[in-house]
């Protein structure tokens, strides 16, 4: 269990998170999405104890992440996959963390196994592709059964199967109880593993809420039609609810009518529907939708 | 995932079993952490091998050019045989210092430092730890180097019978003080690490403490010049490996432990800018 009271972080005068409050559950993964510069790596580092609260405060299971007397048994993360010594073994680097908190080798040999790199574990980690790497971050992140991992963009540089694999991985350690933040920049990524999302742009928090109620009340669905009279169809189909637009392959999209709605008005008025369709926004299309203002950094145009 | 195995390439994974051990974070643990780290760092090897070579090595070649040019009349009551068996110490110190830098900026540079301070969120642990796995390991290395270096040593100067035994007065002391000297260097470099953690402007800032403060002191008045040199780290340091009393020095112990007092200040200041703060 995660709880971020009114977490506000600022460097010199910028501010990277700002009156932050949100809780994030055992049980069920949770992603944590805004665009880069959002602020989920600053609010990471919170909380996993590196970073200093300007104001507000982050609990870890209960506790400051700081007073931990076990802390590999409270919190796994992984903030960077390539922070390791680069002429240091992946064993040798795992060990290494074991050893602060009396984890035998057996352990280290069980995560390096459960990340599939028992071939490469001798191998130099600087030498490790980003994938590898990342196998690295979680089996460290993963040493000491902790009841709450945090990892921030696991599935950045990983393969196909790579990305199955942690999404997986994921949804089982999820499953046994624990609790899951995952961050990403990407929303595609996100929605195949979590099932709660935390959104944030600008340091600011934009949704808490599950990936179906997210869908559903910040993404309305649209009906594309095509027919044999657009221009009286688009008459026909105006209302102060509705909004229409017309797409450059001469298709309407229909917003605030049900794909029903739209073809009985059609067959009403003998107009001959070439093609019907409910277009379900994209996460991703929702997500640039509410993060838009949110953006940082955005070209100049 | 079924097919996955067919495809050498893809790492087979395992699931991952619970560990309910309690894994409390203790002084010794973390000790034991370092200690790992410090033995699988190559550049911890190169270092201490640099410095067992110009410990003995260097000391070899300037007893052999000692021997060649033995010193006549008044030059003998000051010619200090240990001292010149024993003056690799001086190339030496660096190494070690350098080791001390990179065993901390090497976590800053490389980003480990946060996995560091994440699994002992108390960070000072980080700290002591470090330090007593350079000193323990710089001691082990260094004490047999200076043995070794004085038995050679003094081996070549009997030549012209100007070798002293081990069992003179201060002798045993200068050669033990040595190596104990280049543990407290290591130390400088592990507070100069901790502080400036960029091993570039800290090994800048040892050869600063260790040269270039003895070089500005020069620049003082005649008068002033012996008095605060004998208090800067490196001549308070040696004091201890010197077995004839040298006037413009500190007592043996007395010197090594200003050397322990500027290492204390310095780990002790990076201790407190470690303790909080971002990383």
């Amino acid at each position: 269990m995660i709880e971020i009271r009114e977490l506000t972080k600022t460097y010199g005068s910028t501010t990277a998170v700002s009156d932050l409050t949100f809780t994030v559950r055992p049980g069920v993964v949770t992603g944590f999405l805004g665009p880069n510069g959002a602020g989920k790596s600053t609010t990471m580092r919170m909380i996993l104890g590196l970073d200093e609260p300007t104001s507000g405060s982050v609990l870890v299971n209960g506790h400051p992440p700081r007073s931990h007397a076990a802390p590999l048994r409270e919190i796994g993360g992984m903030i960077d996959p390539r922070a390791v010594h680069p002429s240091r073994s992946a064993y040798h680097h795992l060990l290494a963390i074991a050893r602060t908190s009396g984890i035998g080798k057996a352990r280290v040999d069980e995560v390096i196994d459960a990340v599939g790199l028992r071939s490469a574990s001798k191998r130099r980690a600087g030498k490790f592709s980003l994938g590898m790497s990342q196998r690295l971050g979680v089996a460290a992140a993963l040493l000491g059964d902790p009841a709450t991992v945090v990892l921030d963009e696991p599935v950045n540089g990983l393969d196909v199967e790579g990305i199955r694999w942690i999404r997986g991985m994921l949804r089982e350690l999820a499953a046994d109880g624990k609790t899951i933040l995952v961050s990403s920049h990407l929303m595609s990524e996100i929605t195949q593993t979590a099932t709660h999302l935390i959104v944030i742009g600008r340091g600011r928090l934009i949704a808490d809420t599950s990936i179906d109620e997210f869908m559903a009340t910040a993404a309305p669905t649209a009906v594309r039609v095509r027919s044999s009279d657009q221009e009286t169809l688009a008459r026909l189909l105006r209302r102060p609810e509705v909004t229409i637009t017309r797409t450059d392959d001469d298709a309407l999209t229909v917003r605030g009518m049900s794909a029903g709605q739209v073809g009985a008005e059609a067959g009403a008025a003998g107009i001959t529907v070439l093609e019907l369709a409910t277009e379900q926004a994209s996460l991703e299309d929702v997500f640039v939708a509410l993060t838009q203002d949110a953006v940082e950094y955005r070209a100049a145009i | 995932m079924t097919g996955s195995t067919i495809d050498p390439t893809i790492p087979a994974t395992r699931a991952l079993p619970s560990y309910p051990e309690p894994q409390r974070v203790t002084q010794v643990r973390v000790m034991r952490a370092e200690w790992t780290k410090l033995r699988t760092q190559p550049s911890a090897y190169w270092a201490l091998l640099t410095a067992v070579i110009l410990v003995v090595g260097f000391g070899i070649v300037y007893s052999l050019l000692r021997v060649a040019r033995p010193p006549h009349g008044g030059a003998m009551a000051s010619f200090d045989p240990a001292a010149i068996s024993l003056s690799g110490v001086q190339l030496a110190q660096i190494a070690v210092g350098v080791l001390g830098v990179l065993l901390v900026t090497s976590e800053y540079a490389t980003g480990l430092i946060r996995t560091t301070f994440a699994t002992v969120p108390r960070r000072l642990p980080v700290l002591w730890a470090k330090a007593a796995m350079v000193a323990a390991a710089i001691t082990a290395v260094s004490l047999p180097a200076a043995f070794a270096a004085f038995a050679s040593g003094q081996s070549i100067l009997s030549r012209q019978h100007l070798s002293v035994p081990l069992s003179q007065p201060g002798v045993a002391r200068a050669v033990i003080g040595s190596a104990l000297y280049l543990a407290v260097v290591g130390l400088l470099g592990l507070g100069l690490g901790a502080l400036i953690r960029n091993a570039a402007g800290a090994i800048a800032a040892l050869f600063g403490l260790l040269y270039g403060l003895p070089l500005a002191a020069s620049f003082l008045p005649a008068s002033m010049a012996a008095d605060v040199t004998k208090y800067l780290p490196a001549s308070a340091g040696q004091a201890v490996t010197t077995v004839q009393p040298d006037p413009t020095m500190l007592q043996p112990w007395t010197g090594f432990g200003v050397l322990c007092a500027y290492a204390a200040v310095l780990i002790a200041v990076s201790a407190a800018r470690m303790r909080r703060g971002d990383t």
